[in-house]
């Protein structure tokens, strides 16, 4: 038999980070941090226009400027025969056509579409002096009309981006029954409507994104060094679709890297360059991003305009809902972006209720905008908000209690696995049991009594709720591959078992803050029955971890994790055939547990680290019968996704002289099912709620319509949230075990920011009562708003 | 590479030249090869590039290095003594206040700042006094509680 998670004592276990040394002590490895003998530096120039044709590039100012190595151009890579960057889903829109996929060329050729778009690169000895001449560099723009809000980019007269796509039109999705809906509409007792924007978001990881491109030419193959939540896949996109260089002549290392967020899962086009341009030039090439050039380059978030119906019944029950929107794709598709507004965006919209019809339909257009593509949470905030704000508008126009009518909807518990109309089968969960726990930690009860006492120093304070269901581990790869996916969505784990019985774990998954390191080894140390410094993971290289698919969509643990357990199964039970040998006993009567194979009924017994040893040192194995070696390679499918839930409550105040809005209090009570880490964990919730607040009160990415600059181009004018513009959060977690992996572990990394900005709003507008209010709820904004309640 | 420069980094003695142009960051990073300082704006709003400059915690990257003449710097490599954490560095540890690790360094900085101009930083002191840093991934509930950890743990080192 073999030990059963759980069975352990590191599981549940709050370890301190093994990885938190090197960054506390300032050697961690980044990839800027890198220095390869003889690197220059890449500076790349970029469109000031956000639409605009050209003709010529001169780069001859630019190649007398000192240290100057060359300046190279689109028509430079298609000279070189290379391909585009390319979107990774196709969507097929409702009439069954394939969606636009326009050309996106790594640097532009005739046409810009966007305020940064690359259009020429500049290669020089030192980063100041490629920056000096890339300056140097004049491109003879012929300016062309812009439109930047998805909400006009089909208008007739608008702009079009691309000529192969007309109307600006990338797909037109639906998903779910029309007619039903449309039936359960005509019987409604009451219809609540709303129009709302998913605000554009920056997501700003810290360390902005970096690469450099290596090549030998001894062997003719290439490195790239970059920040990348998912080397394989870069790998894969840099040599299927670009075609640089096969992947056996292409190694990928993503070292440490300073957040993601869904930002660095996309292959761009600085990285791509500088790794073409380290054959061109003979030396390693370096590029690190400005965070100007991460507001105009690095893929946006959300951006999405909609319209929403909710059909209730006399008793409050939900009959229908159908949702209208359209999704900014940007100027070209990013690597994942047509898969957001579709299969994480409308499968979602049934929420944690029992809605018998359901009916999206989503639009998805080109604009003059950097690429939209996943940001933490990538589709699910949008669902959710969508339906937690109309639940909520629903609830004051029936003078509803919101938690009230949110409970008479629930999909009750013993009605799991869960078939929604949009999709989806919900394995497991317990909605009532957050809800509750939410409302006491909360003290939701004693609400009132706060409110009037602030509203007798004169402000206004507002409560508001909302109750999430997500999606995570994206799966299985057959299904994904049915609705368009180009990748995989497995993940592999190595356990590699050395001699001396240290266990090095080569993960597919991909660590940017996310703390695998410790909690991977937490899996393997507990199960193996080992000391946790015993156990070394390795991940984010190409050239020593074998293929997977990396970080993204909360995925890590529920798919990673459970190809981690899968392996180490394969080692106990290689390890009981090698202990039956050694202990001369039956198979069937070793059992493996505390660290041991052991006789069933006797004191004979052997060492983790002692089979070990056997395996590596195979002196009395038999030969033919038992294979030297104790390494396991797994691969972990999942047979669907992971649906993390949960209750957020926040309670607000608002001084109405201001219009600032303070969070008071913030409550998250999640079921992320089985939990290895809990301290991890928490800090995973706190990040997403920062995120979800800075969403909901401050962040907002912002184009000039006429002109389609980018006005929010730096931290001086996008506003993301500072130690005190956030409450401490109180979190408490409930539990309903994934059913069908087999660490019964469900994904925490976005559900911070998928519950949290309709709780923000819904506070909001509870306070000022209103029906709503925009994200972000600026203190110009709700100090309008109250002016007008 | 025109201009003498010389100045003491984490106790060492540094000679050195540098243009006129040349941030604290640039020498620290570029020519020290000390890594542990990092850059994550170009406005000088997050924070990660801070460092200690006699007795003052400052922004490396709007500082010129020439500024450092004759000053002493300390980084985050600097703080570790005999392979052992500061209690700063093991507050943050013990709290979990950083995940990246990116922004750390500057916070880490940052809080030893704090720690030496408030006897017992109360949450609203730290979090006002954090208005330099960025954060992006804690949403700064553990580093809050780090700091308070960390400067108390300070003061019990030195009676």
């Amino acid at each position: 038999m073999t030990g059963s998670p759980g069975a352990g004592s590191l599981i549940g276990a709050s370890v301190r980070r093994t990885e938190d040394r090197r960054f506390l002590s300032g050697n961690g490895r980044y990839t800027d941090d890198i220095t390869l003998p003889g690197q220059c530096f890449a500076a790349f120039v970029r469109s000031p226009h956000a639409h605009a044709t050209f003709r010529k590039i001169s780069a001859q100012a630019a190649y007398q400027a000192p240290g100057v190595l060359c300046v190279l151009t689109g028509a430079d890579m298609n000279a070189d025969g290379l391909g585009g960057l390319v979107c990774s889903w196709i969507i097929h829109s409702a009439d069954g056509s394939e969606m636009n996929h326009p050309a996106h060329p790594a640097l532009a050729v005739e046409t810009v579409r966007y305020v940064g778009e690359p259009v020429a690169v500049v290669i020089a000895e030192t980063r100041q002096q490629a920056k000096n001449a890339a300056e140097l560099v004049e491109v003879d723009y012929a300016e062309l009309p812009v439109v930047t809000d998805p909400a006009r980019a089909r208008d007739a007269g608008a702009p079009r981006l691309h000529h192969d796509t007309p109307d600006n039109t990338c797909y037109r999705w639906e998903l779910g029954d029309a007619t039903a809906t449309e039936a359960a509409f005509a019987a409604a007792h009451h219809v609540t409507r709303l129009e709302l924007v998913n605000n554009r978001l920056a997501p700003n990881a810290l360390e902005p994104r970096a690469a450099i491109g290596q090549h030998d030419p001894g062997t003719d193959s290439f490195t790239l060094y970059t920040t990348s939540q998912n080397p394989h896949v870069a790998r894969l996109l840099l040599s299927a679709f670009v075609g640089i260089a096969p992947e056996h002549k292409l190694r990928v290392i993503a070292p440490d890297v300073g957040g993601g967020f869904g930002s660095k899962i996309f292959l761009y086009s600085e990285e791509t360059v500088c790794l073409w341009a380290a054959k061109r030039v003979g030396r390693p090439v370096k590029w690190t991003a400005e965070r100007s050039e991460s507001f105009l380059n690095d893929a946006h978030g959300r951006d999405h305009v909609t319209a929403a119906e909710l059909a209730l019944d006399e008793n409050g029950a939900f009959l229908g809902l159908r949702v209208r929107t359209t999704a900014n794709m940007g100027a070209y598709l990013s690597t994942f972006a047509s898969a957001i507004p579709t299969w994480l965006y409308g499968t979602l919209l049934a929420g944690p209720y029992v809605t018998p019809a359901v009916h999206v339909a989503v639009d998805a257009v080109f604009t003059n905008s950097a690429p939209v593509d996943a940001y933490r949470g990538a589709g699910r905030p949008e669902a959710s908000y969508v339906l937690e704000r109309l639940v909520d508008k629903a609830a004051r126009e029936l003078a509803l209690d919101p938690a009230e009518l949110r409970r008479r909807n629930f999909i009750p518990v013993d009605a799991f696995p869960y078939d929604t109309p949009v999709a989806l089968t919900y394995d497991t969960g317990d909605y009532q049991a957050s809800l509750d726990k939410a409302l006491e930690i909360a003290d939701y009860a004693g609400f009132a009594a706060r409110r009037a006492e602030a509203k007798a120093r004169g402000k206004r304070r507002g409560i508001g709720l909302s109750c999430y269901i997500e999606a995570c581990g994206i799966a299985p790869s057959q299904l994904a591959g049915e609705l368009g996916a180009s990748v995989g969505l497995f993940e592999s784990a190595e356990v590699r078992v050395n001699p001396t019985g240290t266990v090095s774990l080569f993960t597919g998954t991909h660590s940017h803050g996310q703390g695998h390191e410790t909690t991977l080894a937490q899996i393997v140390a507990d199960r193996l029955g080992l000391a946790l410094d015993a156990v070394d993971v390795v991940h984010g290289d190409t050239g020593r971890v074998q293929y997977g698919l990396g970080t993204y969509g909360s995925r890590s643990l529920a798919v990673g994790g459970s190809a981690v357990v899968r392996a180490l199964d394969k080692i106990i039970d290689k390890g009981r055939k090698i202990a039956a040998h050694m202990l001369e006993a039956a198979v069937e009567d070793i059992e493996f547990c505390d660290g041991a194979f052991r006789v069933a009924g006797t004191d004979k017994a052997m060492s983790f680290a002692e089979i070990a040893f056997a395996a590596n040192v195979p002196h009395h194995f038999p030969p033919g019968e038992i294979e030297p070696g104790l390494d396991e390679t797994a691969f972990y499918d999942p047979v669907n996704f992971t649906f993390p839930a949960g209750t957020h409550v926040c309670e607000v105040e608002i001084d109405p002289e201001t219009g600032v809005v303070r969070v008071e209090k913030f409550t998250a009570v999640d079921d992320f099912g089985t939990v290895i880490n809990p301290m991890i964990v928490a800090g995973q919730v706190h990040g997403g709620l920062a995120q979800g607040l800075g969403q909901a009160l401050l962040e907002h990415c912002v184009y000039d319509r006429e002109s389609g600059q980018l006005v929010t181009g730096s931290l001086m004018d996008y506003c993301l949230p500072r130690a005190d513009d956030l409450p401490a959060f109180d979190l408490a977690l409930t539990e309903t075990a994934c059913t069908h992996n087999p660490l019964g572990a469900k994904g925490c990394g976005e559900a911070g920011a998928i519950g949290s900005p309709p709780a923000v709003i819904n506070a909001i507008a509870n306070a000022l009562d209103i029906d709503h209010i925009d994200m972000p709820a600026t203190p110009e904004k709700v100090w309008r708003a109250a002016r007008r309640a | 590479m025109s201009i003498p420069l010389s100045l003491t980094v984490n106790g060492k003695t540094v000679s050195t030249k540098v243009e006129g142009r040349t941030l604290l960051v640039e020498l620290l990073r570029d020519q020290l090869g000390l890594t542990g300082t990092h850059v994550g704006c170009d406005t000088s709003q997050c924070g990660a590039c801070n460092v200690e400059l006699d007795g003052r915690i400052i922004k490396s990257c709007t500082t010129l290095a020439v500024q450092a003449q004759g000053a002493s710097v300390t980084t985050i490599e600097g703080l570790a003594h005999d392979g052992e954490l500061h209690p700063m560095q093991a507050a943050f540890r013990e709290h979990h206040g950083l995940q990246c690790g990116f922004c750390t360094p500057g916070m880490v900085m940052t809080a030893l700042g704090i720690a030496r101009r408030h006897a017992e930083p109360d949450e609203a002191t730290i979090r006002a006094e954090l208005d330099g840093n960025l954060c992006r991934c804690t949403g700064y509930h553990n580093i809050v509680k780090a700091i308070a950890a960390g400067a108390k743990a300070m003061r019990e080192d030195q009676p």
